[in-house]
Protein backbone atom coordinates (compact mmCIF):
# COMPACT_ATOMS: atom_id res chain seq x y z
CA UNK A 1 0.00 0.00 0.00
CA UNK A 2 1.40 3.38 -0.99
CA UNK A 3 -0.44 5.57 1.51
CA UNK A 4 -2.23 4.48 4.69
CA UNK A 5 -4.32 7.07 6.49
CA UNK A 6 -5.35 5.86 9.96
CA UNK A 7 -7.79 7.59 12.33
CA UNK A 8 -6.47 10.98 11.29
CA UNK A 9 -8.05 13.87 13.20
CA UNK A 10 -7.59 17.62 13.07
CA UNK A 11 -9.09 20.03 15.57
CA UNK A 12 -9.04 23.80 15.18
CA UNK A 13 -10.03 24.91 18.67
CA UNK A 14 -13.51 23.51 19.18
CA UNK A 15 -14.05 22.63 15.53
CA UNK A 16 -13.22 19.09 14.42
CA UNK A 17 -12.36 19.63 10.75
CA UNK A 18 -11.27 16.07 10.08
CA UNK A 19 -12.68 13.42 12.41
CA UNK A 20 -11.13 9.95 12.68
CA UNK A 21 -10.71 9.34 8.95
CA UNK A 22 -9.01 6.18 7.64
CA UNK A 23 -8.43 4.98 4.08
CA UNK A 24 -5.75 3.49 1.84
CA UNK A 25 -4.37 4.61 -1.50
CA UNK A 26 -2.91 1.68 -3.46
CA UNK A 27 -0.16 2.41 -5.97
CA UNK A 28 -1.43 3.23 -9.46
CA UNK A 29 -4.90 4.28 -8.29
CA UNK A 30 -6.88 7.43 -8.76
CA UNK A 31 -8.51 8.11 -5.43
CA UNK A 32 -11.05 10.90 -5.12
CA UNK A 33 -12.07 12.64 -1.91
CA UNK A 34 -15.49 14.25 -2.26
CA UNK A 35 -17.95 15.92 0.03
CA UNK A 36 -20.00 19.09 0.43
CA UNK A 37 -18.38 22.42 1.22
CA UNK A 38 -16.67 22.42 4.57
CA UNK A 39 -16.50 18.65 4.72
CA UNK A 40 -12.78 18.80 5.53
CA UNK A 41 -11.41 17.66 2.16
CA UNK A 42 -8.72 20.30 1.81
CA UNK A 43 -7.81 20.00 5.49
CA UNK A 44 -7.27 16.29 4.93
CA UNK A 45 -4.86 17.10 2.09
CA UNK A 46 -3.08 19.61 4.26
CA UNK A 47 -2.59 16.89 6.86
CA UNK A 48 -1.27 14.32 4.38
CA UNK A 49 1.19 16.80 2.86
CA UNK A 50 2.34 18.01 6.29
CA UNK A 51 1.06 21.56 5.76
CA UNK A 52 -0.79 21.23 9.09
CA UNK A 53 0.23 18.91 11.92
CA UNK A 54 -2.53 16.42 12.75
CA UNK A 55 -4.12 16.33 16.19
CA UNK A 56 -4.12 12.53 16.31
CA UNK A 57 -3.95 9.51 14.04
CA UNK A 58 -1.18 8.34 11.77
CA UNK A 59 0.02 8.53 8.19
CA UNK A 60 2.20 5.87 6.59
CA UNK A 61 3.77 6.35 3.20
CA UNK A 62 5.60 3.39 1.66
CA UNK A 63 5.62 1.76 5.10
CA UNK A 64 7.35 4.72 6.76
CA UNK A 65 5.65 6.85 9.39
CA UNK A 66 5.34 10.37 8.00
CA UNK A 67 2.83 11.67 10.58
CA UNK A 68 5.15 14.17 12.19
CA UNK A 69 7.41 15.04 9.29
CA UNK A 70 7.68 18.64 8.06
CA UNK A 71 6.19 19.43 4.67
CA UNK A 72 9.47 19.64 2.78
CA UNK A 73 10.57 16.22 4.02
CA UNK A 74 7.28 14.65 2.99
CA UNK A 75 7.68 16.29 -0.44
CA UNK A 76 11.16 14.80 -0.74
CA UNK A 77 9.80 11.37 0.08
CA UNK A 78 7.63 11.57 -3.02
CA UNK A 79 4.34 13.32 -2.25
CA UNK A 80 3.70 16.28 -4.54
CA UNK A 81 0.68 18.51 -4.24
CA UNK A 82 -1.19 21.36 -5.83
CA UNK A 83 -3.13 23.96 -3.89
CA UNK A 84 -6.80 24.81 -4.21
CA UNK A 85 -6.21 28.40 -5.19
CA UNK A 86 -3.67 27.88 -7.96
CA UNK A 87 -0.33 28.37 -6.29
CA UNK A 88 2.64 29.32 -8.46
CA UNK A 89 5.89 31.26 -8.28
CA UNK A 90 4.03 34.11 -9.98
CA UNK A 91 6.95 36.41 -10.69
CA UNK A 92 9.20 33.72 -12.19
CA UNK A 93 9.12 32.25 -15.65
CA UNK A 94 7.05 29.16 -16.40
CA UNK A 95 10.30 27.25 -16.90
CA UNK A 96 11.70 28.39 -13.54
CA UNK A 97 8.46 27.22 -11.91
CA UNK A 98 8.78 23.75 -13.35
CA UNK A 99 12.48 23.68 -12.46
CA UNK A 100 11.56 24.30 -8.83
CA UNK A 101 9.44 21.15 -9.00
CA UNK A 102 12.47 18.99 -9.79
CA UNK A 103 14.78 21.06 -7.58
CA UNK A 104 14.66 18.62 -4.64
CA UNK A 105 16.56 16.01 -6.63
CA UNK A 106 19.55 18.36 -7.01
CA UNK A 107 22.08 18.35 -4.20
CA UNK A 108 24.53 21.03 -5.28
CA UNK A 109 25.24 23.65 -2.64
CA UNK A 110 26.03 27.35 -2.73
CA UNK A 111 29.71 26.48 -3.17
CA UNK A 112 28.93 24.29 -6.17
CA UNK A 113 27.10 27.27 -7.66
CA UNK A 114 29.97 29.69 -6.96
CA UNK A 115 32.65 27.36 -8.33
CA UNK A 116 30.50 26.11 -11.22
CA UNK A 117 31.44 22.55 -10.31
CA UNK A 118 30.61 19.69 -12.68
CA UNK A 119 27.91 18.63 -10.24
CA UNK A 120 26.25 22.05 -10.37
CA UNK A 121 26.34 22.08 -14.18
CA UNK A 122 25.07 18.53 -14.48
CA UNK A 123 22.24 19.09 -12.01
CA UNK A 124 21.21 22.35 -13.65
CA UNK A 125 21.02 20.67 -17.04
CA UNK A 126 19.15 17.75 -15.53
CA UNK A 127 16.67 20.06 -13.78
CA UNK A 128 16.09 22.04 -16.96
CA UNK A 129 15.46 18.84 -18.89
CA UNK A 130 13.04 17.49 -16.28
CA UNK A 131 11.26 20.85 -16.27
CA UNK A 132 10.80 20.86 -20.05
CA UNK A 133 9.58 17.29 -19.88
CA UNK A 134 6.97 18.24 -17.29
CA UNK A 135 5.88 21.32 -19.26
CA UNK A 136 5.56 19.15 -22.34
CA UNK A 137 3.54 16.65 -20.34
CA UNK A 138 1.16 19.38 -19.21
CA UNK A 139 0.98 20.81 -22.74
CA UNK A 140 2.39 24.24 -21.91
CA UNK A 141 5.95 23.98 -23.21
CA UNK A 142 5.42 26.88 -25.67
CA UNK A 143 4.83 29.16 -22.67
CA UNK A 144 8.18 28.29 -21.02
CA UNK A 145 9.67 31.79 -21.28
CA UNK A 146 6.56 33.63 -20.06
CA UNK A 147 6.13 34.95 -16.54
CA UNK A 148 3.87 32.52 -14.70
CA UNK A 149 1.50 35.19 -13.37
CA UNK A 150 0.82 36.48 -16.89
CA UNK A 151 -0.37 33.26 -18.56
CA UNK A 152 -4.10 32.37 -18.79
CA UNK A 153 -5.84 30.87 -15.76
CA UNK A 154 -6.25 27.46 -17.38
CA UNK A 155 -2.56 27.34 -18.29
CA UNK A 156 -1.70 28.31 -14.72
CA UNK A 157 -3.59 25.26 -13.49
CA UNK A 158 -1.65 23.12 -15.94
CA UNK A 159 1.57 24.69 -14.67
CA UNK A 160 0.66 23.79 -11.09
CA UNK A 161 0.33 20.20 -12.27
CA UNK A 162 3.60 20.47 -14.23
CA UNK A 163 5.42 21.57 -11.05
CA UNK A 164 4.04 18.51 -9.25
CA UNK A 165 4.92 16.18 -12.14
CA UNK A 166 8.44 17.62 -12.44
CA UNK A 167 9.11 16.39 -8.90
CA UNK A 168 8.72 12.82 -10.23
CA UNK A 169 6.62 11.96 -7.18
CA UNK A 170 5.12 8.64 -6.20
CA UNK A 171 1.85 10.26 -5.14
CA UNK A 172 0.25 13.45 -6.41
CA UNK A 173 -2.37 15.27 -4.38
CA UNK A 174 -4.57 17.49 -6.56
CA UNK A 175 -6.70 19.95 -4.61
CA UNK A 176 -9.69 20.85 -6.79
CA UNK A 177 -7.77 20.82 -10.07
CA UNK A 178 -10.69 22.16 -12.12
CA UNK A 179 -12.09 24.75 -9.72
CA UNK A 180 -13.09 27.79 -11.73
CA UNK A 181 -12.49 26.45 -15.24
CA UNK A 182 -15.11 26.10 -17.99
CA UNK A 183 -16.78 22.77 -18.65
CA UNK A 184 -14.88 22.37 -21.92
CA UNK A 185 -11.57 22.91 -20.14
CA UNK A 186 -12.72 20.52 -17.42
CA UNK A 187 -12.79 17.75 -20.01
CA UNK A 188 -9.25 18.59 -21.09
CA UNK A 189 -8.08 18.55 -17.49
CA UNK A 190 -9.75 15.20 -16.93
CA UNK A 191 -7.82 13.92 -19.94
CA UNK A 192 -4.60 15.29 -18.44
CA UNK A 193 -5.28 13.57 -15.11
CA UNK A 194 -6.03 10.30 -16.91
CA UNK A 195 -2.80 10.74 -18.83
CA UNK A 196 -0.99 11.10 -15.50
CA UNK A 197 -2.56 7.88 -14.24
CA UNK A 198 -1.55 6.05 -17.43
CA UNK A 199 2.01 7.23 -16.91
CA UNK A 200 1.96 5.39 -13.61
CA UNK A 201 1.33 8.25 -11.18
CA UNK A 202 -0.81 7.51 -8.18
CA UNK A 203 -3.28 10.33 -7.75
CA UNK A 204 -5.42 11.50 -4.91
CA UNK A 205 -7.77 14.34 -5.75
CA UNK A 206 -10.22 16.51 -3.95
CA UNK A 207 -13.02 17.55 -6.22
CA UNK A 208 -16.33 19.29 -6.20
CA UNK A 209 -17.48 18.45 -9.71
CA UNK A 210 -19.15 15.05 -9.39
CA UNK A 211 -19.14 14.46 -13.15
CA UNK A 212 -15.34 14.65 -13.27
CA UNK A 213 -14.87 12.36 -10.30
CA UNK A 214 -17.36 9.70 -11.42
CA UNK A 215 -15.67 9.21 -14.76
CA UNK A 216 -12.14 9.37 -13.39
CA UNK A 217 -11.70 7.79 -9.98
CA UNK A 218 -11.01 4.13 -9.22
CA UNK A 219 -12.45 4.65 -5.80
CA UNK A 220 -14.00 7.45 -3.82
CA UNK A 221 -13.95 8.53 -0.18
CA UNK A 222 -16.92 10.64 0.87
CA UNK A 223 -16.48 13.10 3.72
CA UNK A 224 -19.27 14.88 5.55
CA UNK A 225 -18.69 17.18 8.53
CA UNK A 226 -15.15 15.83 8.73
CA UNK A 227 -16.20 12.19 8.97
CA UNK A 228 -15.87 9.48 6.36
CA UNK A 229 -19.41 8.39 5.54
CA UNK A 230 -18.70 6.12 2.58
CA UNK A 231 -15.95 4.60 0.50
CA UNK A 232 -16.08 2.52 -2.66
CA UNK A 233 -16.21 2.56 -6.44
CA UNK A 234 -18.06 5.44 -8.09
CA UNK A 235 -21.01 3.10 -8.66
CA UNK A 236 -21.17 1.97 -5.05
CA UNK A 237 -20.76 5.44 -3.64
CA UNK A 238 -23.40 7.06 -5.83
CA UNK A 239 -25.88 4.36 -4.77
CA UNK A 240 -25.11 4.76 -1.08
CA UNK A 241 -28.11 6.27 0.74
CA UNK A 242 -25.95 8.15 3.24
CA UNK A 243 -24.07 9.82 0.39
CA UNK A 244 -27.24 10.71 -1.47
CA UNK A 245 -28.61 12.19 1.73
CA UNK A 246 -25.46 14.17 2.58
CA UNK A 247 -24.09 15.16 -0.75
CA UNK A 248 -26.16 14.43 -3.83
CA UNK A 249 -29.37 15.15 -1.96
CA UNK A 250 -28.07 18.45 -0.77
CA UNK A 251 -26.95 19.28 -4.30
CA UNK A 252 -30.44 18.60 -5.70
CA UNK A 253 -32.02 20.95 -3.21
CA UNK A 254 -29.44 23.66 -3.80
CA UNK B 1 23.00 44.49 -25.39
CA UNK B 2 23.32 44.06 -21.62
CA UNK B 3 26.64 42.32 -22.11
CA UNK B 4 27.90 45.27 -24.15
CA UNK B 5 26.91 47.65 -21.35
CA UNK B 6 28.74 45.54 -18.78
CA UNK B 7 31.93 45.40 -20.89
CA UNK B 8 31.70 49.15 -21.45
CA UNK B 9 31.26 49.79 -17.72
CA UNK B 10 34.18 47.50 -16.90
CA UNK B 11 36.39 49.30 -19.44
CA UNK B 12 35.51 52.70 -17.98
CA UNK B 13 36.12 51.43 -14.44
CA UNK B 14 39.56 50.07 -15.36
CA UNK B 15 40.55 53.22 -17.27
CA UNK B 16 39.15 55.62 -14.67
CA UNK B 17 42.44 56.43 -12.86
CA UNK B 18 43.80 57.66 -16.21
CA UNK B 19 40.63 59.54 -17.11
CA UNK B 20 40.20 61.57 -13.92
CA UNK B 21 43.20 63.64 -12.97
CA UNK B 22 41.94 64.58 -9.53
CA UNK B 23 42.61 61.77 -7.08
CA UNK B 24 39.82 63.20 -4.93
CA UNK B 25 37.29 62.03 -7.49
CA UNK B 26 38.88 58.59 -7.66
CA UNK B 27 38.48 58.32 -3.88
CA UNK B 28 34.79 59.08 -4.12
CA UNK B 29 34.27 56.42 -6.78
CA UNK B 30 36.28 53.86 -4.80
CA UNK B 31 34.20 54.62 -1.70
CA UNK B 32 31.06 54.19 -3.79
CA UNK B 33 32.33 50.77 -4.95
CA UNK B 34 32.81 49.74 -1.32
CA UNK B 35 29.29 50.84 -0.46
CA UNK B 36 28.02 49.03 -3.57
CA UNK B 37 29.55 45.76 -2.31
CA UNK B 38 27.52 46.13 0.89
CA UNK B 39 24.43 47.02 -1.14
CA UNK B 40 24.92 43.81 -3.15
CA UNK B 41 24.83 41.97 0.17
CA UNK B 42 21.57 43.71 1.04
CA UNK B 43 20.24 42.72 -2.38
CA UNK B 44 20.89 39.03 -1.71
CA UNK B 45 18.77 39.02 1.44
CA UNK B 46 16.13 41.60 0.47
CA UNK B 47 16.09 41.42 -3.32
CA UNK B 48 16.31 37.66 -3.68
CA UNK B 49 14.89 36.27 -0.44
CA UNK B 50 12.55 39.15 0.41
CA UNK B 51 13.81 39.71 3.97
CA UNK B 52 14.72 43.21 5.15
CA UNK B 53 17.84 43.00 7.33
CA UNK B 54 18.04 46.37 9.05
CA UNK B 55 21.21 45.31 10.88
CA UNK B 56 23.16 45.11 7.64
CA UNK B 57 25.56 47.96 8.46
CA UNK B 58 26.48 46.21 11.72
CA UNK B 59 27.81 43.26 9.74
CA UNK B 60 29.72 45.74 7.61
CA UNK B 61 31.10 46.98 10.94
CA UNK B 62 32.08 43.48 12.07
CA UNK B 63 34.14 43.01 8.90
CA UNK B 64 35.65 46.48 9.17
CA UNK B 65 36.55 46.27 12.87
CA UNK B 66 37.91 42.73 12.52
CA UNK B 67 40.23 43.80 9.71
CA UNK B 68 41.28 46.98 11.51
CA UNK B 69 41.84 45.37 14.91
CA UNK B 70 43.64 42.29 13.63
CA UNK B 71 46.07 44.55 11.83
CA UNK B 72 46.61 47.26 14.43
CA UNK B 73 46.36 45.21 17.64
CA UNK B 74 47.33 41.68 16.63
CA UNK B 75 49.80 42.65 13.91
CA UNK B 76 48.20 40.45 11.25
CA UNK B 77 48.87 41.33 7.63
CA UNK B 78 45.89 42.57 5.61
CA UNK B 79 45.09 39.46 3.60
CA UNK B 80 44.48 36.97 6.41
CA UNK B 81 42.79 39.79 8.36
CA UNK B 82 40.38 40.33 5.46
CA UNK B 83 39.60 36.63 5.34
CA UNK B 84 39.05 36.58 9.11
CA UNK B 85 36.83 39.66 8.86
CA UNK B 86 34.61 37.96 6.28
CA UNK B 87 34.49 34.78 8.36
CA UNK B 88 33.63 36.74 11.52
CA UNK B 89 30.78 38.46 9.72
CA UNK B 90 29.43 35.16 8.34
CA UNK B 91 29.69 33.37 11.71
CA UNK B 92 27.84 36.18 13.45
CA UNK B 93 25.40 36.18 10.53
CA UNK B 94 24.75 32.48 11.09
CA UNK B 95 24.09 33.02 14.81
CA UNK B 96 21.83 36.02 14.28
CA UNK B 97 20.15 34.28 11.35
CA UNK B 98 19.31 31.17 13.33
CA UNK B 99 17.33 33.28 15.78
CA UNK B 100 15.98 36.08 13.57
CA UNK B 101 14.87 33.89 10.67
CA UNK B 102 12.25 32.35 12.94
CA UNK B 103 10.41 35.64 12.53
CA UNK B 104 8.77 37.01 9.41
CA UNK B 105 8.17 40.30 7.65
CA UNK B 106 8.14 43.33 9.92
CA UNK B 107 9.25 41.29 12.91
CA UNK B 108 12.37 40.21 11.09
CA UNK B 109 13.14 43.83 10.21
CA UNK B 110 12.61 44.95 13.81
CA UNK B 111 14.66 42.09 15.25
CA UNK B 112 17.61 42.71 12.94
CA UNK B 113 17.39 46.46 13.56
CA UNK B 114 17.71 45.74 17.28
CA UNK B 115 20.70 43.46 16.70
CA UNK B 116 22.28 46.15 14.51
CA UNK B 117 21.80 48.82 17.16
CA UNK B 118 23.28 46.56 19.84
CA UNK B 119 26.38 45.83 17.77
CA UNK B 120 26.83 49.54 17.03
CA UNK B 121 26.58 50.27 20.76
CA UNK B 122 29.33 47.75 21.43
CA UNK B 123 31.55 49.44 18.83
CA UNK B 124 30.96 52.82 20.47
CA UNK B 125 31.33 51.76 24.10
CA UNK B 126 33.98 49.06 24.19
CA UNK B 127 36.56 51.82 24.21
CA UNK B 128 39.59 49.70 25.16
CA UNK B 129 39.15 47.62 22.07
CA UNK B 130 37.46 49.83 19.49
CA UNK B 131 38.65 53.26 20.52
CA UNK B 132 35.07 54.40 21.12
CA UNK B 133 33.88 57.34 19.08
CA UNK B 134 37.39 58.14 17.89
CA UNK B 135 37.65 54.69 16.39
CA UNK B 136 40.79 53.15 14.96
CA UNK B 137 43.38 55.11 13.03
CA UNK B 138 46.55 54.27 11.12
CA UNK B 139 45.36 50.99 9.66
CA UNK B 140 48.32 49.95 7.48
CA UNK B 141 47.92 49.39 3.73
CA UNK B 142 47.97 45.79 2.43
CA UNK B 143 51.49 44.34 2.14
CA UNK B 144 52.79 44.11 -1.44
CA UNK B 145 52.30 40.94 -3.47
CA UNK B 146 55.60 40.56 -5.38
CA UNK B 147 56.21 43.87 -7.07
CA UNK B 148 52.58 44.88 -6.66
CA UNK B 149 52.24 47.49 -3.92
CA UNK B 150 48.98 48.79 -2.47
CA UNK B 151 50.19 52.05 -1.00
CA UNK B 152 48.45 54.91 -2.77
CA UNK B 153 45.10 55.80 -4.27
CA UNK B 154 45.41 54.09 -7.65
CA UNK B 155 46.44 50.60 -6.49
CA UNK B 156 43.87 50.76 -3.69
CA UNK B 157 41.27 51.76 -6.27
CA UNK B 158 42.06 48.65 -8.28
CA UNK B 159 41.92 46.46 -5.20
CA UNK B 160 38.46 47.78 -4.38
CA UNK B 161 37.43 47.36 -8.02
CA UNK B 162 38.59 43.74 -7.90
CA UNK B 163 36.49 43.14 -4.76
CA UNK B 164 33.49 44.70 -6.49
CA UNK B 165 34.03 42.54 -9.59
CA UNK B 166 34.23 39.45 -7.37
CA UNK B 167 31.02 40.51 -5.66
CA UNK B 168 29.15 40.97 -8.94
CA UNK B 169 30.49 37.63 -10.19
CA UNK B 170 29.25 35.92 -7.02
CA UNK B 171 25.82 37.50 -7.43
CA UNK B 172 25.56 36.50 -11.11
CA UNK B 173 26.62 32.92 -10.39
CA UNK B 174 24.24 32.61 -7.46
CA UNK B 175 21.27 34.25 -9.16
CA UNK B 176 21.48 31.90 -12.15
CA UNK B 177 22.02 28.77 -10.07
CA UNK B 178 19.45 26.41 -8.61
CA UNK B 179 20.11 27.80 -5.13
CA UNK B 180 19.54 31.36 -6.41
CA UNK B 181 16.27 30.31 -8.02
CA UNK B 182 15.33 28.80 -4.69
CA UNK B 183 16.04 32.09 -2.86
CA UNK B 184 13.70 33.90 -5.23
CA UNK B 185 11.10 31.13 -5.15
CA UNK B 186 10.83 31.34 -1.36
CA UNK B 187 10.25 35.09 -1.54
CA UNK B 188 7.63 34.51 -4.22
CA UNK B 189 5.63 31.70 -2.60
CA UNK B 190 6.88 30.16 0.61
CA UNK B 191 4.15 27.49 0.90
CA UNK B 192 4.71 26.20 -2.61
CA UNK B 193 8.47 26.18 -1.99
CA UNK B 194 7.86 23.90 1.01
CA UNK B 195 5.57 21.73 -1.10
CA UNK B 196 8.38 21.32 -3.63
CA UNK B 197 10.69 20.01 -0.93
CA UNK B 198 12.59 23.18 -0.05
CA UNK B 199 13.89 23.37 3.53
CA UNK B 200 12.94 27.04 3.78
CA UNK B 201 14.74 27.69 7.08
CA UNK B 202 18.03 26.31 5.78
CA UNK B 203 17.91 28.11 2.43
CA UNK B 204 17.05 31.41 4.15
CA UNK B 205 20.00 30.96 6.47
CA UNK B 206 22.27 30.33 3.47
CA UNK B 207 21.06 33.57 1.88
CA UNK B 208 21.54 35.45 5.13
CA UNK B 209 25.11 34.17 5.50
CA UNK B 210 25.97 35.08 1.90
CA UNK B 211 24.53 38.53 2.52
CA UNK B 212 26.58 39.04 5.69
CA UNK B 213 29.69 37.75 3.89
CA UNK B 214 29.37 40.55 1.35
CA UNK B 215 28.73 43.07 4.14
CA UNK B 216 31.92 41.85 5.88
CA UNK B 217 33.91 42.06 2.66
CA UNK B 218 32.73 45.63 2.14
CA UNK B 219 33.65 46.49 5.73
CA UNK B 220 37.14 45.03 5.33
CA UNK B 221 37.63 47.02 2.16
CA UNK B 222 36.44 50.16 3.93
CA UNK B 223 38.99 49.75 6.74
CA UNK B 224 41.74 49.07 4.22
CA UNK B 225 40.85 51.94 1.91
CA UNK B 226 40.34 54.67 4.48
CA UNK B 227 43.01 53.64 6.96
CA UNK B 228 40.69 54.65 9.77
CA UNK B 229 37.34 53.57 11.08
CA UNK B 230 34.65 54.78 13.48
CA UNK B 231 31.33 53.47 14.81
CA UNK B 232 29.36 55.95 12.69
CA UNK B 233 29.81 53.56 9.73
CA UNK B 234 27.83 50.80 11.40
CA UNK B 235 24.56 52.45 12.47
CA UNK B 236 20.98 52.09 11.37
CA UNK B 237 21.22 55.25 9.25
CA UNK B 238 23.92 53.62 7.12
CA UNK B 239 21.66 50.61 6.54
CA UNK B 240 18.86 52.96 5.47
CA UNK B 241 21.20 54.76 3.12
CA UNK B 242 22.21 51.46 1.54
CA UNK B 243 18.56 50.49 1.33
CA UNK B 244 17.86 53.73 -0.50
CA UNK B 245 20.63 52.99 -3.01
CA UNK B 246 19.20 49.51 -3.57
CA UNK B 247 15.60 50.67 -4.05
CA UNK B 248 16.61 53.41 -6.46
CA UNK B 249 19.01 51.16 -8.37
CA UNK B 250 16.55 48.29 -8.60
CA UNK B 251 15.82 45.61 -6.01
CA UNK B 252 16.58 42.08 -7.12
CA UNK B 253 18.52 43.10 -10.23
CA UNK B 254 22.19 42.42 -10.91
CA UNK B 255 23.24 45.96 -11.88
CA UNK B 256 20.87 47.76 -9.49
CA UNK B 257 23.12 48.01 -6.41
CA UNK B 258 26.01 49.46 -8.43
CA UNK B 259 23.88 51.84 -10.49
CA UNK B 260 21.88 53.05 -7.47
CA UNK B 261 25.00 53.67 -5.41
CA UNK B 262 26.89 55.47 -8.17
CA UNK B 263 23.93 57.65 -9.14
CA UNK B 264 23.18 58.74 -5.58
CA UNK B 265 26.84 59.25 -4.64
CA UNK B 266 27.19 61.43 -7.72
CA UNK B 267 24.08 63.41 -6.80
CA UNK B 268 25.43 63.81 -3.26
CA UNK B 269 28.61 65.21 -4.80
CA UNK B 270 26.66 67.76 -6.79
CA UNK B 271 25.01 68.85 -3.56
CA UNK B 272 28.26 69.71 -1.83
CA UNK B 273 27.83 72.33 0.79
CA UNK B 274 24.21 71.38 1.30
CA UNK B 275 25.11 67.75 1.79
CA UNK B 276 23.49 67.45 5.18
CA UNK B 277 20.21 68.29 3.47
CA UNK B 278 20.62 65.63 0.78
CA UNK B 279 17.78 63.56 2.19
CA UNK B 280 15.47 66.48 1.42
CA UNK B 281 16.16 65.62 -2.19
CA UNK B 282 16.51 61.84 -1.83
CA UNK B 283 13.22 61.61 0.06
CA UNK B 284 10.92 63.03 -2.62
CA UNK B 285 13.03 61.23 -5.24
CA UNK B 286 12.35 57.93 -3.51
CA UNK B 287 8.63 58.67 -3.29
CA UNK B 288 8.42 59.53 -7.00
CA UNK B 289 10.49 56.52 -7.97
CA UNK B 290 8.48 54.04 -5.94
CA UNK B 291 5.29 55.56 -7.36
CA UNK B 292 6.30 55.62 -11.02
CA UNK B 293 9.33 53.32 -11.27
CA UNK B 294 8.82 50.70 -8.56
CA UNK B 295 11.46 48.46 -10.10
CA UNK B 296 14.16 51.13 -9.76
CA UNK B 297 16.44 52.42 -12.49
CA UNK B 298 17.75 49.03 -13.59
CA UNK B 299 14.44 47.22 -13.18
CA UNK B 300 12.71 49.89 -15.27
CA UNK B 301 15.47 49.74 -17.86
CA UNK B 302 15.20 45.95 -18.06
CA UNK B 303 11.46 46.18 -18.58
CA UNK B 304 11.86 48.77 -21.34
CA UNK B 305 14.58 46.87 -23.19
CA UNK B 306 12.69 43.58 -22.84
CA UNK B 307 10.13 45.13 -25.19
CA UNK B 308 12.72 45.95 -27.86
CA UNK B 309 14.93 42.89 -27.77
CA UNK B 310 13.67 39.47 -26.85
CA UNK B 311 16.54 37.41 -25.46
Amino acid sequence: MLLRVRNITKRFGGLVAVDDVSFDVPAGHIKAIIGPNGAGKSTLFNLISGFYPSTSGSLRFEDADITHMPMHTIARRGIARTFQTTSLFKHQTVLDNAMMGYRMHAESTLFDALLRTPRARREEAETREAAFEALNFAGIEPLAARIAGSIPQEAQKRLAIAIAVAAKPKLILLDEPVAGVTSEETLEHAALIRHMAREGYTICLVEHKMSLVMGLADSIVVLHHGKKIAEGTPGEVSADPAVIEAYLGAATHA
Amino acid sequence: MRRVLWILAAAVAVALPFLVPKSFYLQIIASAYITAIAVYGLNVILGYTGLLNLGHAAFFGIGAYAVALLQTKAGWPFWPALLAGCVASVVLGALVGMVSLRTRGNYFAIFTAAVGVMIAIVFTNWQDLTGGNIGIVNIPPPPPIGSLTFDGDVPKYYLVLAALALTILICVLVRNSLIGRTFVAIADNEDLARATGVNVARVRLTAFMLSTFLAGLAGGMFAMYNGNLGPDQTGLDITFEQLLYLVIGGIGTIAGPLVGTLVLVEISQQLQGVEQYRFLIFGPMLVLLVRFFPLGIVGGFNRLTARWVRP
